[in-house]
């Protein structure tokens, strides 16, 4: 039996010490009306010898094109301790740390993974992980909306460079709630969220704006000015990072005179592989006042009975398990396997390390996006400056050619058509430290010659 | 020590980046950190040293019995976790093209199938990154049915007292008032006082079954009858799945919605919180509000079904498609079972619970209800001990550590004073169940004869009981240099 210990001999002494003739006498508690039969349309089990025939071949058939797609998931190097350490059984096989004394290990990981994080956004407290970086955003408008006690409108400012899926997200998180999400324009021209669009809601009751940066066209926000108007409309300002980048911009936790109330991102460039979307992993920082309307965990440093240093599980009185329909949040499983393999990856980085990884990303970004505009046809749609992803414009419809770079293993970037048809024939394309010259002067010979033919 | 501890100034693991320095010219100087990021300066091996002994101070499955009540934590298997990390899945790229994606959709979509059949549910949505999404998915699908009725009159979702906490989070999350409603002396929900509870304004209620006092509720046909009748869904906790799985479906119980903890009953790691995955199922009439993306089948050709093709759906939950390699690992655990093996899981996790049960009651410990059968988990009260030798449930729980075994769940559900709900999973030998039953009795007999051995535990940890309140009460959740 896969997985089950038992020995004829244990069961039938287990069932004498039960004081039952058969195992099905355990389920009489069960009305015989309800009671499944055999379930029959289930595959037959096979064995794990079995199972590794048909998921080598699964993986083979779907390949491993090169990747110059970004747009929320990037193709970062991860060193190979990061895995072989948050893979060890005692993290993989823990859960959430209810026994703190018995978990010591993931305690203080999540303790140097908050404290990462805040050093990386420039903001004084952080949680241990969320979902992911929409589901972390959604949150934080929740907990804007709580904190901001000056407003009353429930009325959040969302710029329509934000990523597509983290404004759907977002509105079926809280679009429930009478909260009310309201679109900001782009600028044509520089593919920012223009300051002065915001003229149109001065002296409005807003409780909350939203800032990307870089924003989902790599384009990089006028952060400082949005952070400021924010505050001088008595509104917080909520900030979405991209925690590589971080290493080379202006953190959020000093945007502006005051810097940002809340970030909150995608951690998954840190250390999670691409793995077709998930498992990632959501970070919420913000200001320590804010910190009892922080959703999720939150691990604190204390002392034991003898004054020894420990890590715990603190300010549970937000959760669920003990605030019940009142908490902050319904989070309860979060993704701290995750951010177990970010802290691994930021301490084998530091700060220098990743600075290096951040700047080769927006070098390879740039380069690519020269050999590309090289070719006739082929324009950069926005003037402004970006990270490691740029919008480019193509002469022929976007979806043929992704196809037939798709076909010849090269997937060349994401078609804009479907969220943002008002560009016309767009792709997002992103290059990071892993793309190499030589994959860069294949794409754009691929791109050539599908261009000429 | 913190890993901050061992940063020197200058040092770097240095093959783990890229070597040469690039021109940054192109990014205007208003737009760039000015101060680096405090990270830790180390050598790799020092980070090696460091997590590699952070992780011996952990408890886990691998190394210890961890009968965590609701939980679920069964034997990992380690075949699950390196398929699922074969290189190709890690470097698929969520926006990958179906031609690149069919090898994974394949698995995707027959998740979804075995899922729909062992939930006797019509339909499936894999997309929830965890249980407690799941219940906020399965909610707002009630609501988005309400709502499409015109049926706008019903603002309440009705909870057992004793439902775990993200069970009224979630509903307050998609805008419902909560109301509770009490459990019986038995155990089972106590159906007059439901009945007394049930009205137009009630959009639906969210059971678990087995509930978390450790029985099945034998008058879940009435529940279903009389909550359909008043016009209200029933929402299906699956956390407790594991008890049922190929003895009695949630779909054939009457249940309109449900989520399943792959975390718990499709053995997938609980990664010390989480990644987990909590797929919902519904029944025909909830269909079209299933959370997006899914995986749909034409001929032998896999696509995603999106906004575009699910306009009625109540929307996305993650960016891209959810824990995706939380859902390969199920999809492999399901595959290596296969029917008969989800039946022997049902069995063996509740023969393993009675025998514990039996055994402890006869050791003389007291059941929460003894009258009646325990399924895949049970519950111990303690109040006897806590009030006679003023030894409660938490000494017991940090004394069992010292013996080598994760404590069971404590103090939940919250109406049973001074509990332990004790859940040992099918993957567990007679013999781990025999020692954790000796650990228990000899703990008792301490708590008899010298109480303060159980009171003052552990002793044998990395460190003593915590201090909690100075944990709360002086907040230190971020090391800065200037807070070594």
């Amino acid at each position: 039996m896969p997985f089950i210990p038992h020995t004829e001999e244990d069961l039938r002494e287990m069932l004498a010490a039960i004081g039952v003739p058969d195992i099905e006498a355990l389920f009489d508690e069960i009305p015989a009306t309800l009671r499944c039969g055999k379930l029959i349309r289930l595959p037959q089990a096979i064995s794990e010898m079995e199972v590794t025939g048909l998921m080598s071949a699964r993986a083979r058939q779907d390949g491993a094109p090169v990747c110059f797609v970004g747009a929320g998931a990037y193709d970062h190097h991860i060193p190979a301790a990061v895995w072989q350490l948050a893979s060890r059984g005692e993290f993989y096989t823990a859960y959430t740390p209810y026994q703190a004394e018995a978990s010591q290990g993931t305690l203080q990981v999540l303790y140097e993974f908050q404290s990462m994080m805040a050093a990386l956004t420039g903001m004084e407290v952080s949680n241990a992980s969320l979902y992911d970086g929409a589901t972390a955003l959604a949150e934080a408008v929740l907990m804007a909306v709580r904190a901001n006690r000056k407003s009353r409108s429930r009325r959040i400012l969302v710029p329509r460079t934000l990523h597509p899926a983290y404004r759907r997200v977002v509105q079926a998180m809280v679009g429930k709630q009478n909260i009310e999400l309201v679109e900001l324009p782009f600028d044509p021209a520089g593919g920012h969220t223009d300051p002065a669009a915001l003229a149109a809601f001065e002296g409005q009751d807003i409780t909350a704006l939203v800032i990307p940066q870089p924003n989902y066209f790599g384009v990089l926000e006028e952060v400082d000015l949005l952070t400021d108007w924010a505050h001088a409309n008595k509104t917080l300002a909520i900030a979405v990072v991209n925690p590589v980048a971080l290493a080379l911009l202006h953190p959020p936790g000093s945007w502006g005179e005051e810097g940002a109330d809340i970030s909150c991102g995608e951690g998954q460039p840190l250390g999670a592989p691409l793995s077709s979307g998930g498992p990632y992993l959501g970070f919420i920082c913000c200001r320590q006042k804010l910190v009892r309307q922080m959703p999720g965990r939150i691990v604190g440093r204390t002392r034991d009975l003898d004054g020894k240093i420990g890590y715990t599980l603190t300010l549970q009185a937000r959760e669920q398990h003990i605030r019940r329909s009142k908490a902050t949040s319904n989070i309860c499983t979060n993704q701290g396997l995750m951010a177990t393999a970010a802290t691994i990856h930021l301490a084998l980085l530091g700060s220098e390390g990743l600075e290096r990884v951040a700047a080769a990303c927006h070098a390879n970004a740039r380069s690519l996006v020269q050999k590309l505009t090289a070719l006739e046809g082929v324009e950069p749609l926005f003037n402004r400056p970006t990270f490691h992803e740029q919008v480019l414009c193509l002469p022929v419809p976007a979806d043929d050619v992704l196809r037939q770079l798709s076909a010849q293993d090269l997937l060349g970037g994401l078609n804009l058509s479907r969220d943002y048809p008002e560009l016309g024939n767009a792709i997002l394309v992103c290059a990071t430290e892993k793309r190499t010259e030589l994959e860069m002067d294949d794409f754009q010979r691929k791109l050539r010659a599908i261009l000429t033919c | 020590m913190l890993i901050y501890q061992h940063s020197r100034s200058g040092r770097r693991a240095t093959a783990q980046a890229p070597l040469q320095t690039a021109d940054l010219s192109a990014i205007p100087k208003r737009f760039r950190r000015q101060q680096r990021a405090e990270l830790p300066e180390v050598s790799e091996m020092q980070a090696v040293r460091h997590y590699t002994r952070l992780s011996q101070q952990n408890f886990s499955i691998d190394t210890q019995f961890y009968p965590l009540g609701s939980c679920t934590m069964k034997y990992n298997p380690r075949g699950c976790n390196s398929l699922a990390m074969l290189p190709e899945f890690l470097a698929r790229h969520p926006e990958a093209p179906a031609d690149h994606s069919q090898g994974f959709m394949a698995c995707l979509y027959e998740l979804q199938e075995i899922l729909k059949e062992v939930t006797g549910m019509q339909a499936v949505s894999l997309s929830p990154a965890a249980g407690a999404q799941g219940e906020f998915a399965g909610v707002a699908m009630i609501r988005a049915y309400h709502d499409a009725r015109g049926d706008k009159a019903r603002s309440e979702i009705l909870v057992p007292d004793a439902a775990h906490g993200t069970n009224p989070a979630s509903a307050v999350m998609c805008g419902y008032r909560v109301r509770e409603t009490p459990s019986g002396a038995d155990g089972d929900v106590d159906i007059e006082a439901l009945r007394r509870l049930v009205g137009p304004q009630t959009a639906g209620i969210m059971l678990t079954n087995p509930s978390t006092l450790g029985v099945f509720d034998r008058n879940i046909e009435a529940i279903a009858t009389l909550m359909h009748e008043a016009g209200g869904l029933l929402y299906y906790d699956g956390a407790n799945l594991n008890a049922i799985l190929g003895k009695v479906r949630p779909g054939d119980m009457g249940f309109d919605v449900i989520h399943v903890n792959l975390h718990k009953t499709f053995a997938t790691p609980h990664g010390g919180g989480g990644p987990g995955a909590g797929p919902v199922g519904v029944s025909e009439r909830l269909q079209p509000y299933l959370p997006v993306p899914m995986v749909a089948r034409e001929g032998e050709h896999y696509h995603w079904l999106t906004e575009e093709s699910c306009p009625e759906s109540i929307g996305r939950l993650s960016t891209f498609a959810g824990n995706a390699g939380v859902l390969l690992r199920a999809y492999i655990y399901a595959r290596m079972l296969g029917g008969e093996g989800m039946e022997r899981v049902a069995e063996y996790a509740t023969l393993n619970a009675n025998y514990m049960l039996k055994r402890l009651t006869d050791a003389g410990f007291d059941a929460a209800y003894p009258e009646r059968r325990a399924t895949h988990e049970f519950i111990l009260t303690l109040q006897r001990q806590a009030k006679e030798l003023g030894v409660n449930t938490m000494d017991f729980a940090k004394r069992l550590l010292d013996y080598g075994f994760h404590a069971p769940t404590t103090y939940f559900p919250l109406q049973v004073p001074e509990c332990l709900l004790i859940e040992p999973t099918e993957t567990e030998s007679r013999e781990e169940l025999d020692g954790f039953i000796e650990a228990l009795c000899r703990i008792k007999q301490e708590a008899e004869e010298h109480p303060e051995q159980v009171t003052g535990a552990p002793y044998n940890l990395p460190v003593k009981r915590l201090d909690d309140v100075r944990a709360a009460r002086e907040l230190d959740l971020v090391w800065r240099p200037d807070n070594n």
